[in-house]
């Protein structure tokens, strides 16, 4: 069991952490930088340790600014959150290297998923279906038009070492791939400091699904049922929801068996996301997010487990202690992503300072708020305010309260989403479960 | 006539993509800030030719904040 855990994050997911200690009376320490001192987290924890300048590269991304705080603070763990450092196989490395436990996988896992190109070969290699693509990175113009042409147009091209939606480009035929192989590589070398890139069929208008996935050291995986995150804007999620609507059950069969051979092929330990794309009755394995999910309430409301408290009992050497056939979801799930951003403007970001915070309460309501009143929403970090989540006996009861819920959050200062994800609730596509990751680009919700 | 480059957000100076002398045309980017984890470019209002750059990489500029000006 451990006895003290230092949180290497900010905002909503440092406090979720922090509470997760309480329950399972562990110390929580939080870390903080110039920027966040007046913040929630930063008040919550049992100690909290400044670790340096707003810029993340100067605190929250400086492993060795972490550690010092974590020896400071005598801990016997670090828990990453998402994000930051959390799924960069050194820093997991650097925590064993100083005698710290981390609280995820085992760094060579983390490494061996984070690398895009050799996790979908070790998912194919495990019977997990991958989208089709070029076996590898394509080094020059000439590889990637070889490859795109025995995949068929339209194509997508990825950053090797990236993630998060950032430096991919869509190709509708050959004579576009040579400006955008510049741009891609161009992308990836300023975003990864690699310009390694793949080559991967580009299906219209897929749905997002995943699934969350749990091991513990003794190899035991079970899965914790999907997530439907097909509601997104720039490749990044506004809105999850388990169950997925309208999934047919073998389909659902297929996906949970995926992600569970996938996860045991790897030897996971601890709390990851299988993602995939899911086309018709088809679906493609995109990749394993090693770490806590930002979605992971929607799973928890479901399932009524705690997995924050699972991950940091495993990490302890506690065994899960879950059986495949004693997880039994019911109900149903959302999740609102309360951005700080200008839905109005193409999501543009909106710093500022909040000045009036109201949080809407009742039956199946639940909020991760990292903000309150009189914060100061950096440029420096993440836009996310809070996390909205509604959940009832069925998905129309849940988008209900979600609908009544969205209309009692006040958040003054800074623009948020909140106008969006109310547009969301109402739509007729969306209360049908008619959902594609398409939707926000191609207007679906538009005022 | 001398035109004033305004940012259209708060960020952080990225990458200053364009320096004194240079020609653009409307829509151009002249700089690109940096703001909650997106790269947003500042773009020229009009074509013309940069007469200054008025920013540093890694400054913070605020919304409305003379970024460059236009000749």
């Amino acid at each position: 069991m451990l006895s003290s855990v230092l949180i290497a994050n900010r905002g909503e997911i440092a406090r979720r952490i922090i509470r997760a200690c309480r329950t399972l009376g562990i110390r929580a320490v939080a870390v903080y930088s110039d920027a966040d001192a007046d913040w929630p987290h930063v008040r919550e924890a049992d100690l909290a340790v400044a670790i340096g300048p707003a810029p993340a590269r100067e605190s929250y991304l400086n492993i060795e600014r972490i550690l010092g705080a974590a020896r400071t603070a005598r801990v016997d763990a670090i828990h990453p959150g998402y994000g930051f450092l959390s799924e960069n196989w050194g820093f997991a490395r650097a925590c064993e290297e100083a005698g710290f436990i981390f609280v995820g996988p085992p760094w060579p896992v983390v490494q061996q998923l984070g690398d895009k190109v050799g996790a979908r070969r070790l998912m194919a290699a495990a019977g997990v279906p991958v989208v089709p693509g070029s076996d590898g990175t394509v080094d020059t113009l000439d590889a990637a038009r070889e490859a795109a042409a025995l995949i068929g147009y339209p194509v997508i091209l990825k950053a090797s070492a990236g993630g998060g939606g950032i430096g991919m480009v869509t190709v509708a035929g050959e004579p576009a791939l040579p400006q955008a192989f510049a741009s891609a590589e161009r992308r990836a070398r300023s975003a990864f400091g690699s310009a390694a890139l793949f080559v991967e069929r580009f299906l219209e208008a897929p749905r997002h699904i995943e699934v969350q996935v749990f091991g513990d050291a003794s190899g035991e995986v079970v899965h914790l049922a999907e997530r439907e995150c097909s509601i997104q804007r720039r490749h990044q999620k506004l809105i999850e929801e388990s169950p997925a609507p309208r999934l047919p059950l073998r389909l659902k069969d297929r996906l949970t068996a995926a992600a569970v051979a996938g996860a045991r092929a790897v030897g996971y330990v601890n709390a990851g996301t299988m993602e995939f794309m899911v086309s018709g009755e088809a679906f493609y394995f995109l990749e394993v997010n090693t770490r806590l999910q930002v979605e992971h309430p929607v799973t928890e409301e479901v399932t009524g487990l705690d997995l924050v408290a699972a991950q940091l009992r495993v990490a302890g050497g506690e065994p899960l202690g879950w059986r495949q056939a004693d997880i039994r979801p019911r109900g149903a799930a959302i999740e609102c992503r309360i951005y700080a951003e200008d839905e109005a403007k193409r999501f543009l970001p909106s710093p500022g300072r909040v000045t009036r915070l109201i949080l809407p309460e009742g039956p199946g309501i639940r909020l991760e708020c990292g903000v309150a009143e009189g914060v100061e929403v950096s440029v420096h970090y993440d836009p996310l305010l809070a996390k909205l989540v509604a959940s009832g006996a069925t998905r129309e009861d849940a988008i209900d309260r979600m609908q009544a819920a969205l209309d009692g959050l006040v958040v003054e200062g800074v623009k948020t989403v909140i106008p969006f994800h109310q547009r969301v609730m109402r739509s007729a596509a969306f209360r049908a479960g008619a959902v594609h990751t398409q939707m926000v680009e191609q207007g679906a919700f538009n005022a | 006539m001398p035109e004033e480059v305004k940012a259209h957000i708060t960020g952080v100076v990225f990458q200053i993509t364009t320096k004194a002398g240079d020609a653009v045309a409307e829509g151009d980017p002249v700089i690109v800030l940096e703001s909650m984890k997106m790269e947003i470019p500042v773009e020229a209002p009009r074509a013309g030719t940069v007469k200054a750059i008025m920013v540093a990489e890694g400054q913070t500029v605020q919304e409305g904040e003379t970024v460059a000006v236009l000749e």
